[in-house]
């Protein structure tokens, strides 16, 4: 039972030092290390890690880019904002508006009653059900739709761009519903649980890390199964799959869903940390940086990705404060030499050269042997440099 | 129309058009149970779209494909497979980044929907199965081996395994010995006789020698329509064939 635990949710035993070293960085190093301000930014880019991992699933094994994963991020953090927000808009606080009861922005947009759709994130329930619920649901009406009429790639990548243009323009315009280009802010308590206090912001800081570390155990469960070897070969050769007896547009809806609800999770609990949400979460630009922090961890690596969310986040912060006009530029440029230069991002570098020198130092009075293991290593991933990846990506 | 027969496969006035033109045109032929056909012809003659008709890669303009009886032309290529019928692709079609030992797991025939592979666990039966097929291709030694990094007569055969994993009533192999040595092409046909001991097999093929140590009924194809079809030797002696292919 316990071989089964470790060989599944945490990926054997190196995947289980990996994982191990993650949960002492974020859950005991970070908050030892940080004063209440930076730990609870280093909770707020722990979130976009969420959207991160799923995009592991979804792009790294799955072959599927979604340039759309914002949309989820946000459907699951508008879930978790519209709940607070009805709880902070109590008849008693806002007295003074023309309509007491309802959100603030409603009533500046003349609106007189609460939107049939906001009925029932009153109840608490309902909403962290809905976080989960709502975006497998969308993402599961834009799989069919796309997937089984076999859409993919670029087409695919472009349409769930488009999505996030959509979602964007749809809530900055309806400012009523929605709370417009502003999202919905001052958001302050939790049934009744104040989040704004220094001690409920450690609390959720440690519920958004231990959620984190259970969503990469489950999608490591989720690779390592017969479902994980599928995706890798469908990537490769679809029609061999389809031809070997699957319904591969399933195989696709389903990682497209698992990946959607991951993203949703981060965006409530961006909400709970951040205690606003807003449609320059959601759009075309958090969207790609969304991929970005995948591609820079290594979009094999579920580990991998935490670590280049932390850095591109923590790089941004910092070098944006001193110069924020060539950050953009910096982001982007950093980009294409990853892809260009190390197409398995952060977790390729490490397994290329760092596990390799660790293995060396260990064996130093006996380097012959070592060393032509290691040659032969680098020979098998020069001649199948992409299964290479592969293996790289199942490890780490 | 039949209705009830033995055949394994009845192909009844099949016929694909692309644009007007007919790739495959009103063809009829039945393959036997434990049958090995080869079918051969000129470039453009229609085998491998022949193949395509049957295994739901290309939908039929017209014609039925009835497989134990049952009408196939209007399923999809996953329920096509699943009811026994396994093609392999002229090019090694196999998954590069898996493990030969993966390769084969993953063409097995069970736990093929979402829920059944995620929880899908290996039984003392695939295991025998893998070891059975993966002897049979002579890849049992690199088993855990890299696919990518094999040979392209070791791919050819790793694919004719995986095939083998989903235990086909049907085999069809559209040229399974392209890019092979003289060595492997020997072997691959020694494979193939003992497959169809208890399985049918449509093998395509352009390589005559190879043809000649495998066939026993053969069937020639031209212009989409069936030119020829009986023992290698007849056909061989048949003028019309003559003329358009085996002169050349």
């Amino acid at each position: 039972m316990m071989n089964f635990f470790i060989e599944r949710f945490l990926g054997g035993k190196q995947g289980a030092v990996a994982i191990g070293i993650l949960a002492l960085l974020i859950l005991v190093i970070f908050p030892l290390a940080l004063d209440l301000f930076r730990l609870n930014l280093v909770g707020k880019y722990l979130t976009f890690a969420f959207a991160a991992v799923g995009l592991v699933l979804l792009w790294g094994y799955g072959g599927i880019l979604s340039l759309g994963q914002g949309v989820f991020f946000g459907l699951g953090g508008y879930a978790m904002a519209m709940f607070l927000k009805l709880e902070a808009s109590d008849p008693e606080s806002t007295a003074i508006q023309t309509t007491p009861g309802i959100p603030d922005f409603m009533d500046w947009n003349q609106l007189y009653e609460l939107p049939w759709f906001w009925v029932p994130f009153e109840s608490f329930t309902f909403t962290l059900l809905a976080i989960l619920v709502l975006p497998a649901l969308f993402a599961y009406i834009i799989g069919v739709a796309m997937f089984k009429r076999r859409v993919g790639g670029v087409y695919f990548a472009i349409i769930t761009q488009v999505i996030a243009v959509i979602l964007t323009v749809l809530i900055v315009g309806q400012q009523g519903f929605t709370g417009g280009i502003n999202g919905i802010t001052d958001l302050r308590t939790l049934n009744g649980w104040d989040i704004r206090t220094d001690s409920a912001k450690y609390i959720l800081y440690f519920i958004n890390a231990l959620l984190l570390l259970a969503v990469i155990m489950i999608s490591r469960f989720v690779l390592t199964s017969k479902f994980g070897r599928l995706l890798l070969a469908m990537k490769d050769k679809e029609d061999r799959v389809r031809f070997s007896g699957y319904d591969v547009s399933n195989f696709k809806i389903f990682i497209f869903c698992l990946s959607a609800v991951i993203s949703a999770i981060g965006g409530a609990m961006f909400t709970l940390q951040v205690g606003f949400m807003s449609p320059s979460l959601l759009g075309v630009v958090p969207s790609i940086e969304m991929v970005i922090f995948a591609a820079v961890g290594g979009r094999m690596s579920l580990i991998g990705v935490v670590y280049g969310t932390l850095l591109i986040n923590f790089g941004k912060t910092g070098f944006s404060e001193t110069f924020p006009e060539l950050w953009l530029f910096f982001m982007g440029g950093l980009f294409i030499a990853v892809v260009m230069f190390f197409p398995n991002g952060l977790a390729g570098i490490y397994n290329k050269y760092v596990s390799k020198l660790a293995f060396l130092q260990r064996y130093l009075p006996a380097i012959k042997l070592p060393k032509s293991k290691a040659d032969t290593q680098s020979n098998a991933s020069s001649s199948a440099s992409t299964s290479d990846n592969a293996a790289e990506g199942a490890k780490s | 129309m039949s209705t009830n027969t033995d055949f394994l496969l009845a192909i009844e006035d099949l016929t694909v058009s692309f644009d007007g033109f007919k790739a495959v045109d009103s063809l009829t032929m039945y393959i036997d149970k434990n049958e090995l056909r080869v079918i051969i012809g000129p470039n453009g003659a229609g085998k491998t779209t022949l193949l395509d008709l049957i295994c739901g890669k290309t939908k039929a303009s017209g014609g039925s494909i009835q497989f134990k009886n049952q009408e196939i032309t209007k399923l999809v290529e996953h329920q096509i497979t699943r009811v026994g019928i396994g093609r392999k692709f002229q090019t090694p079609s196999i998954y590069e980044n898996l493990t030969v030992y993966q390769n084969l797991e993953v063409s097995y025939s069970e736990g093929r929907s979402v829920l059944g592979s995620l929880f899908f666990k290996s039984t003392p039966k695939l295991e025998a199965l893998i070891e059975e097929v993966a002897s049979d291709i002579q890849l049992t030694e690199l088993l855990d081996t890299e696919a990518g990094v094999l040979s392209h007569g070791q791919k050819q055969w790793l694919e004719i395994g995986m095939l083998l994993m989903q235990e086909p009533e049907l085999l069809m192999l559209d040229e399974p010995v392209a890019g092979m040595s003289a060595k492997e092409r020997d072997e691959t046909a020694e494979l193939l006789n003992r497959l169809c001991k208890n399985r049918s097999v449509i093998v395509i093929e352009h390589d005559m020698e190879f043809v000649k140590k495998i066939a026993r009924k053969v069937t020639v194809l031209h212009q989409g329509k069936i030119l020829a079809e009986g023992a290698m030797e007849k056909v061989q002696a048949d003028e019309k064939v003559i003329e358009v292919y085996l002169g050349h």
